[in-house]
């Protein structure tokens, strides 16, 4: 598998470079995510940590453990996996991110697998994996139950998969789409329909049809007042993670 | 990963150490134990050989490590070896004073009994905590030691520091931290500019055997000059800060050492009984300075190299072991997360958490000083009111306590009990 951007034209590098900083510039275009990102880090290192009996505060804790970063966007999940030893595929449906997300992986030396793919796609593959990322995506997609029963085939027995959604109430509503979109202007407009929001009891319920053993969820809590993120055990009222296992 | 299409882009590369340190004074070591802990590995420079570091004798100065900065260096593994050496400050007595005419009627007495947590502080003689953190260091494989050579030049890539020593050898880091103190050539190198002033004063630091014991009491005189503090030291021993108009100050540091005790003994007083000079004389002109950031681009500062404080309440090196104890704790945190330790945005971590204690410890200290290095008979009244109404409420004298014990605001979790 290709690592580097080595099927993109020359002329091609420099406008990827830009885009990969502008993926990585923590105070441009993709603020909100991350401001968010090491909330869901702490979030995702933990799990992983719990689940596979890793220690942190060793050298590469991941080494071993094969992860899938589905809607990989820039690798701001990727990368930070890569650094903890695992061995890392991303898989990204809009094929502009894949040479952004390889360039900036080579300038932190990183190795990364970046592919323009689909978890349908790769599930149909065979592949199979100890931890699937599945954050902020399941919103997006036509037809959720399907997309996590392809979550499920992409695990290993007793794989991880970690998905993160957002609820649907008026206040999701209100946060989400009137204040994310439309106030602070943190997103495009119409990135997101309110409709295809999905409640922790639904999201549960889906995760189980698709054979998935749902053990954890929490909220991913924003206070206005300190402008940060942390994670809830209480609050799920907008944004929300969850941890299930392939059992077998 | 030969293609040619890659070619212009930089080739990573894996750094000499994770972390760069440029001083290896008592900050430096402390920060580097604390990375070394958590699994990062460290290189310390410093431009003097380790030997001139390692003073056996004592050379007359002294630490008021607050309890916050104790728990540090318990937690560095650093406080066993030292423990015996020290003297824990059992009460601080705080008097405005005038020479020659004793203490002033109002006094603000704090008394460690008051709170849960023991004494407030400790008295450690420069040399001890010295070669502990040395002796340290050198145990810890994690810990790279460069002594002797002086940095001349550094410069930052996509995905690492670089720094030139004096002797032409380069060293790669993912971090370049810079406990250089308040001339830091790391933040001037960085193009980072400090802000500050000069308060036309002086403190001379020495130590003085006395006849009588001292029990466990620091005292705080506020002298028109400037303030004095007698600060316990194990046996019938103290250690001075004496505050004074530079000119004076030049004028005994310039006297031999009858006359330095003669200069002395109206401020100091007769209630230690008879007293000699312990060791050397130092002084140090008190300047407040405050780098205008205290991180760069792959740069943290630490220390005085980020705020030069004014030593009248002993809280130099305190302040800078509680930046030691919040860059490590937001370096370790981020590796544990898998975050490059140096993005901007980890770095902005640090700076926001240390900023504004500084900022606010810094101008407490002054407005402080300027409030007592005064001899207006107005002021002193309103100041000796103020000692008296602290004094007579225990709420708020708890809470002075607390502060001088370094247990008050956000406090890393190497500081916490």
């Amino acid at each position: 598998m290709q690592t580097g951007p080595s099927t993109i034209d020359e002329s091609e590098v420099a406008k990827f470079e830009a885009m990969a900083a502008e993926w990585w510039d923590t105070e441009g275009k993709f603020k909100p995510l991350h401001m968010l990102n090491p909330t869901r880090l702490d979030y995702i290192t933990r799990q992983i940590a719990a689940e596979f009996g890793r220690d942190l505060s060793q050298e590469a804790p991941f080494k071993g453990l094969r992860l899938l970063d589905i809607g990989c966007g820039g690798g701001l999940l990727c990368e930070p996996m890569a650094r903890l030893g695992a061995t890392v595929v991303g898989a990204d449906a809009a094929a502009g991110n894949i040479p952004v997300a390889r360039i900036h992986a080579e300038q932190s030396g990183l190795e990364i697998d970046y592919r323009h793919t689909t978890a349908e796609d790769l599930a149909a593959a065979g592949e199979q994996f100890d931890v699937v990322l599945n954050m902020e995506v399941v919103e997006h997609v036509a037809d959720p139950q399907a997309y996590l029963n392809a979550c499920h085939a992409l695990l290993k027995p007793g794989g991880l998969h970690i998905c993160s959604t957002i609820n649907r109430n008026p206040k999701s509503f209100a946060m989400a789409i009137i204040g994310a979109e439309y106030v602070m202007r943190w997103l495009p407009k119409g990135t997101h329909e309110w409709s295809k929001f999905i409640t922790p009891d639904e999201l549960f319920a889906m995760l189980r049809q698709a054979g998935l053993d749902p053990v954890d969820r929490k909220g991913f809590s924003f206070n206005p007042v300190l402008w940060s993120w942390s994670i809830s055990e209480r609050d799920l009222s907008v944004n929300y993670v969850t941890a299930a296992i392939r059992r077998h | 990963m030969d293609n040619p299409a890659t070619q212009r882009i930089l080739r990573p590369m894996t750094p000499d150490s994770d972390i760069l340190i440029v001083g290896g004074g008592l900050n430096g070591p402390a920060l580097a134990l604390a990375l070394a802990q958590s699994g990062l590995t460290v290189t310390v420079i410093d431009a003097l050989p380790d030997t001139a570091r390692k003073l056996a004798d004592f050379d007359g100065r002294g630490y008021a490590l607050a309890l916050a900065s104790k728990r540090l260096l318990a937690s560095l593994g650093v406080w066993e070896t030292v423990a015996e050496n020290s003297q824990p400050m059992l009460e601080i007595k705080v008097t405005d004073g005038r020479a020659g005419e004793g203490p002033a009627p109002w006094m603000l007495h704090f008394d460690h009994a008051e709170i849960e947590e023991g004494p407030m502080g400790y008295m450690l003689e420069d040399r001890y905590l010295r070669i502990a953190l040395l002796d340290a260091m050198a145990s810890e494989p994690r810990i790279t030691q460069i002594n002797g050579e002086t940095v001349v030049n550094q410069s930052v890539e996509m995905d690492h520091a670089t720094i030139e020593l004096a002797s032409g050898k380069t060293i790669t880091g993912r971090l370049l931290v810079g406990c250089d103190g308040r001339a830091s050539g790391t933040a001037s190198r960085a193009g980072i500019r400090r802000t500050g002033w000069d308060y036309g004063q002086t403190a001379i630091v020495c130590a003085v055997r006395h006849e009588k014991p001292h029990g466990g009491i620091a005292h705080q005189f506020f002298m028109p000059n400037g303030p004095l503090a007698i600060l316990p030291l194990p046996a019938n021993r103290s250690s001075i800060v004496w505050s004074e108009s530079t000119a004076r100050a030049e004028s005994i540091m310039a006297m031999d050492e009858a006359g330095f005790l003669d200069a002395l003994r109206p401020a100091f007083g007769s209630f230690l009984g008879e007293i000699a000079l312990e060791g050397k004389r130092f002084s140090y002109p008190l300047k407040l300075t405050i780098a205008n950031a205290f991180v760069g681009d792959r740069l943290a500062l630490v220390g005085d190299a980020a705020h030069g404080m004014h030593p009248i309440a002993g809280q130099g090196l305190n302040a800078g072991l509680r930046d030691v104890a919040a860059l490590a704790e937001v370096l370790t945190e981020a590796r544990e997360r898998g975050e490059d330790i140096a993005s901007p945005q980890v770095l902005a971590r640090y700076q926001q958490w240390r900023r504004f204690d500084t900022a606010t410890l810094a101008l407490a200290t002054d407005t402080f000083n300027k409030l007592f290095s005064n001899d207006n008979p107005l002021l002193r009244t309103v100041r000796d009111f103020g000692m008296g109404a602290v004094n007579a409420m225990p709420g708020l004298r708890r809470g002075f306590i607390r502060e001088a014990a370094g247990l008050t605001g956000d406090l890393p979790r190497s500081m916490r009990g």
